[in-house]
């Protein structure tokens, strides 16, 4: 539903986000108008892939379904999974995701390495909706 | 130092789920402020309203609809929207009008009516919308964010989910003597720590609920207060509306990243120590100075944060300053002797209005079996969605 805030695929993945020509600020999710650095007169908005890896700001669960516009079956029960805040350290930037499918807040630590790696939002007859998500380093694909 | 103004009139229609219209909540607050005021609704010169989003399009025009429903009279209007900090705004817009002379004395109105469980984004597919992304791409609801904060608190100082249930624990308590809460009960940490989890480590009973609520004010020069025979009525000495600085380096509702601190240091202060500090700033006191508080408690943890936010105490001490009994009614500086949201749910244009009802019956002494004792300076606080906060200073 959005377009350009990610690609690639397996190991390749990353996010994309902007960088200013003139004062380097990076915005995600991305800008492409104006560079919003209020000290900055405005520079060329560049695409770059962010840091693929991160570590854990922050972390979280979603214990009931939350409401539209997330889509989910209401026919199945809900499963809950997991939300993390990642600090990239190269952006200085903290990008939130949903945790990587399986990965629940017992295995994760304020602190750990992540990594993101691409993920299903949804899916309908048509359409395979993508996401990112993130995933402690330490586990084997 | 910035003019004051009088607040000659508070009023409020009870906190809870009464499944009506919002006017009639707003209506009701409105009168029961005029009559605190000694006013008659055509003596009105100027009415804000705090819009509502969940009212359809009378609620984006609260102001015009509660003139309305009191009965046009040709009042001066203005409606706000600033999210949690709605109510805020239009005491700050009130207050504008006031020491400019546009008016003598000024209505406040904010009502809402909630939904039931989660608050979510109008319908439709708003791909340009923060708060419709993070719902549509993550499922961030808003306690998944409190929940974050949570879970930081406890990494960095050593916070406990115990600790978090004992400020449940004491807003209860106190609400249960607060006759326009929703929640009435005393809760123990026991039934804190046996609710759902709801966003780890949060809990039901840790996490504000969503509320029917309406609110209002009655504000006035000072000149006009005395020609009314208001010899000593509470006096607005500070309103805070900053927003934030860039960068602005911690996640806020509803966003999905933060800005980038690669081109620009961040700010020496967070968003909310600035909300704090512009308004200690504008009212010329301190920390020190406060005798009450009463802050945006949506979720237990976030009540400890504005503790620290407030500089009631140093960074990471907040659950000593809870421990040691100093934000209890008794304490040196009780905090949320309304109860807060844990005891009334939210209601969000409502919600920075009733915050200074109460610091007004406070400070008058009407705040029956919650007074905090000799209360003469307060302070209101609250943030919301999309750079928005505020923080009220009255005294008397």
């Amino acid at each position: 539903m959005v377009a350009g805030w990610f690609a690639g695929e397996g190991d390749g993945f990353r996010l994309l986000g902007t960088r200013c020509a003139a004062c380097a600020a990076v915005f995600f999710p991305r800008e492409d108008h104006h560079c919003r650095n209020p000290v900055c007169g405005g520079g060329e908005l560049a695409e770059i892939p962010l840091s693929r890896r991160g570590r854990v700001w922050s972390y979280t669960d979603s214990r009931y379904r939350p409401p539209s516009p997330y889509v989910s079956d209401p026919e199945l029960s809900w499963e809950p999974y997991a939300l993390i805040a990642v600090e990239l350290e190269a952006e200085r930037i903290v990008v939130l995701g949903q945790a990587a499918p399986g990965v629940t807040v017992e295995d994760l630590t304020v602190g750990m390495e992540v990594e993101v790696v691409p993920g299903v939002l949804h899916e309908d007859a048509e359409t395979t909706w993508t996401t990112w998500h993130w995933r402690p380093t330490g586990v084997k694909a | 130092m910035m003019g004051e103004v009088a607040v000659l009139g508070v009023g409020m229609h009870p906190w809870g789920k009464w499944g009506r219209n919002f006017v009639e909540y707003g209506v009701a607050a409105a009168r029961a402020a005029l009559t605190d005021a000694g006013l008659d609704w055509r003596d009105i010169g100027s009415v804000v309203g705090a819009d509502t989003v969940r009212g359809g399009y009378p609620g984006y025009v609260a102001g015009a609809t509660f003139a309305k429903a009191l009965g046009w009279q040709g009042a001066r209007v203005t409606s706000v929207y600033a999210a949690c900090a709605s109510g805020a705004q239009a005491v700050d817009a009130a207050r504008a009008q006031i020491l400019s002379g546009l008016a003598d004395v000024v209505l406040v109105v904010g009502a809402d009516a909630a939904p039931k469980g989660f608050f979510r984004p109008a319908g439709g597919d708003r791909a340009g919308d923060p708060d419709w992304l993070r719902f549509r791409v993550l499922g961030a609801t808003n306690p998944v964010y409190f929940g974050l904060y949570a879970r930081r608190r406890m990494a960095v100082h050593g916070d406990t989910p115990d600790d978090f249930a004992r400020v449940k624990v004491k807003n209860a308590a106190m609400g249960a003597l607060n006759p326009n809460a929703r929640y009435r009960k005393r809760v123990t940490a026991e039934e804190v720590a046996a609710s759902a989890v709801v966003a780890d480590p949060l809990r039901l009973l840790d996490i504000c609920a969503t509320s029917d609520g309406g609110a209002a004010l009655v504000l006035s020069s000072l000149e006009f207060a005395r020609r009314h025979g208001h010899a000593d009525p509470v006096r607005i000495r500070a309103v805070s509306t900053v927003t934030p600085r860039y960068p602005n380096t911690v996640l806020d509702l509803p966003d999905i990243a933060t800005d980038s601190a690669v081109a620009v240091d961040p700010p020496a202060e967070t968003f909310r120590v600035s909300i704090a500090r512009a308004a200690y700033e504008e009212a010329g006191a301190g920390p020190e100075d406060l005798s009450l508080a009463e802050v945006y408690d949506l979720s237990t943890a976030l009540e400890l944060q504005w503790y620290e936010d407030l500089g009631l105490c140093g960074e990471g001490e907040g659950v000593k300053l809870l421990r040691d009994g100093a934000t209890a009614l008794g304490g040196r500086i009780p905090v949320n002797a309304s109860g807060g949201l844990a005891s009334f749910g939210e209601a969000v244009p409502a919600q920075a209005i009733a915050q200074v009802c109460e610091l007004a019956w406070q400070l008058r002494g009407e705040a029956g079996d919650r007074q905090v004792a000799e209360a003469r300076v307060g302070i209101s606080a609250n943030q919301g969605l999309f750079g928005h906060g505020s923080a009220v200073i009255a005294v008397r």
